[in-house]
């Protein structure tokens, strides 16, 4: 990886810049440039650079790709990759690789939290504390049981199933809605979001953003899953409608929230501030040391694989 | 004493039975409780707790005794009701009752049973995961408006995988090591005796052992003379700097003072406490902590185990009154 010139396109985890840096590689930042900047500093450079390693805060868009020439591989630090232009890639030749599996627990182990922590509404709780107000007021209000309640998720792929292992062994019945049927007997299937969200108490979003997937609660599946449900949402922001999430929340037609992704992080509309039935984190799904390193050992050994001609590890494109 | 026969001729067969409270019933408790029950509420009396018993509950055979803060129940208080055969808990702890002293008098003690497990169980885990995953503090942070100001920079630490100990593996501990199992965590425990059903867990015979190959510790076992403070500085010291503790149980099992200290001093990484000394008092140094996670008792206040446990109430206090065996006793 000798003198191989990397575009990053947003700070990344110290780890995977010191490692790139211990391997000889060029670190050219686009993030100290200001957006306005981007495509000039891209075309400045644009004979070198090689490969490039993104997140989900910037991504590889087509603009950036048609104008790097000589790019060979994207390497995103994340399992989605909906920043990414996949379609202009293939035109393009340029290989893409993300860090399936290595995360799978750790969003799977969020999503767990995040439904107890709505349900039981912990967070609140741990403000009212904070507060002193439990030492006057005596009891806030209740919360509802999580063991047994109905889990639905959206996408039964690796995350999905790790949720669902989880899920039953709180004794929560599981059911699922994924593009096809899924070889799991344990788990009912349904043919549509809708079905699912009318079937679930609690449904977890957690399958990746798509075109078909954009937008799949929406307020029909909003009012389905009810004043008694619960929507968790550790895939991605435009998923949800989330206007429509907002005022189903404030109104009481959605009973509550979990909610690791937004539509415009780090942008969160700020009615869901005054709610003790949503719980937010900023986009931490992934976001353990152990984890992190991980990804970004991945990150390196595609990239060290695409320098040697050796196989990638983890393929998109 | 002998225990007096109770002289029921003058009752009639619809009377309710007679049954004492020494606190008020919470709303979730009292409207079934009282269409079952002549509910005896000494606090509504001008008279002092050991001239209204005398004189008002000589007969009483009963007490249901709640929380979340119980009064405690012992022998000054069993010398005034000669006729009282059961005390029906509507918690699963009965460190409020001296249970020696109900032995002595042939007083049977019910307790929540096993219907409390899945919520403390789901409380417990849910703790852990927001310690480690720091989800009250993400939420913090982001209703403080923060996120676009500080930009990202929670890093948290692994849930799946962690060594999970856990101190007292009755009904809530064996609840919780089959959720956390599912995470991947390997299960250990300190209980006061093997548990052969369970063989896929480690035993370790005391705590300090337990600490030292765990990353965590849950504590679930009940307050006894052996229990309190069990959790002290050689402890949390062998539990080390990353290591987080979870109190599902009662605050006194954990050297409250000492807890303070190591979590300032680093000793240990976070804690998650539903319980304390002194509730509803909190160590004030608590509340400026980031990584610890605090509630108020309610490890177990969701309508489900509230149903469930005065479903088991009222099913212990009828097998009583009607001469069968009782359904959840505690054994003294």
């Amino acid at each position: 990886m000798e003198s191989l010139v990397v575009l990053i396109t947003y700070p990344l985890f110290p780890y995977l810049e010191q490692e790139l840096l211990r391997r000889g590689c060029h670190l050219l930042r686009l993030y100290h440039s200001p957006q306005t900047n981007h495509l000039a500093f891209l075309r400045a450079n644009a004979s070198s650079i090689r490969a490039v390693v993104c997140d989900t805060h910037v991504g590889a868009d087509a603009a950036m790709i048609e104008a790097l020439p000589a790019l060979e591989i994207v390497s995103t630090f994340s399992v989605g990759v909906d920043k990414v232009d996949l379609v202009k890639c293939k035109e393009r030749g340029v290989r893409v690789t993300n860090t399936p599996d290595v995360l799978t627990d750790d969003v799977a182990d969020l999503a767990i939290g995040l439904a107890i922590a709505v349900l039981r509404k912990l967070p609140a709780a741990d403000r009212f504390v904070r507060s002193g107000a439990s030492k006057k007021k005596g009891g806030y209000p209740l919360a509802t049981k999580f063991s047994g309640k109905r889990v639905g998720i959206l996408g039964l792929g690796r995350i999905g199933l790790a949720i669902a292992q989880r899920a039953e062994a709180f004794n929560c019945p599981v059911s699922y809605h994924s593009r096809s049927k899924k070889p799991h007997p344990n788990y009912k299937y349904y043919s549509s979001p809708l079905d699912l969200a009318s079937n679930c108490d609690v449904l977890v979003v957690s399958c990746s953003l798509t075109d078909e997937t954009r937008l799949i609660i929406n307020r029909e599946v909003i009012d389905a899953l009810g004043p008694q449900g619960v929507l968790l949402n550790i895939g991605r922001g435009p998923h949800v409608d989330e206007s429509e999430l907002v005022s189903a929340l404030v109104d009481g037609r959605l009973g509550g929230a979990g909610l690791d992704v937004f539509e415009n992080e780090p942008d969160i509309p700020e009615e869901l501030f005054q709610l003790d039935n949503v719980v937010m984190t900023p986009h931490v799904g992934s976001d353990t040391v152990e984890t992190s390193m991980a990804m970004a050992d991945l990150v390196i050994a595609n990239l060290e694989a695409h320098a040697m001609g050796r196989p990638l590890l983890t393929p998109v494109v | 004493m002998e225990k007096r026969i109770c002289d029921v001729t003058n009752k009639e067969p619809q009377d309710k039975p007679e049954v004492l409270l020494l606190q008020p019933l919470s709303i979730y408790f009292e409207p079934i409780l009282s269409q079952k029950y002549d509910l005896l509420k000494p606090w509504e009396s001008p008279l002092p707790l050991n001239v209204f018993l005398p004189n008002h509950a000589q007969f009483v055979q009963a007490i249901i005794s709640s929380g979340p803060n119980c009064l405690p129940i012992e022998n000054s208080l069993l010398h005034l009701l000669p006729n009282l055969g059961i005390i029906t808990a509507m918690t699963v702890g009965i460190d409020h009752i001296d249970l020696e002293a109900c032995r002595e008098k042939g007083v049977a003690v019910t307790n929540a049973g096993s219907t409390y497990s899945p919520d403390a169980a789901d409380f417990a885990v849910g703790l852990l995961v927001d310690v480690l995953r720091q989800i009250s503090m993400g939420d913090r942070f982001v209703r403080k408006g923060l996120w676009p100001v500080n930009g990202d920079g929670l890093l948290g630490a692994q849930v799946s995988g962690k060594r999970v100990g856990i101190v007292g593996l009755g009904s809530i501990g064996s609840h919780v090591a089959k959720r956390l199992t599912a995470f991947g965590c390997p299960i250990s425990y300190f209980s006061r005796a093997p548990k052969p059903n369970y063989p896929s867990y480690k035993y370790f015979p005391n705590v300090l052992d337990l600490a030292h190959e765990s990353d965590v510790l849950i504590l679930s076992c009940a307050l006894t003379a052996e229990t309190q403070n069990i959790i002290n500085r050689d402890v949390m010291i062998a539990l080390g700097k990353d290591g987080i503790i979870i109190n599902v149980g009662r605050g006194a099992l954990i050297d409250e003072p000492e807890l303070v200290r190591c979590l300032k001093e680093g000793v240990i990484g976070g804690a998650g406490l539903d319980v304390f000394v002194n509730e509803p008092e909190v160590p004030e140094e608590l509340t400026y902590m980031e990584n610890v996670v605090l509630s108020d008792h309610r490890a177990v206040t969701t309508p489900e185990s509230f149903k469930g446990v005065l479903e088991l109430a009222i099913a212990n206090l009828d097998a009583f009154f009607s001469g069968k065996p009782l359904l959840s006793p505690v054994s003294c």
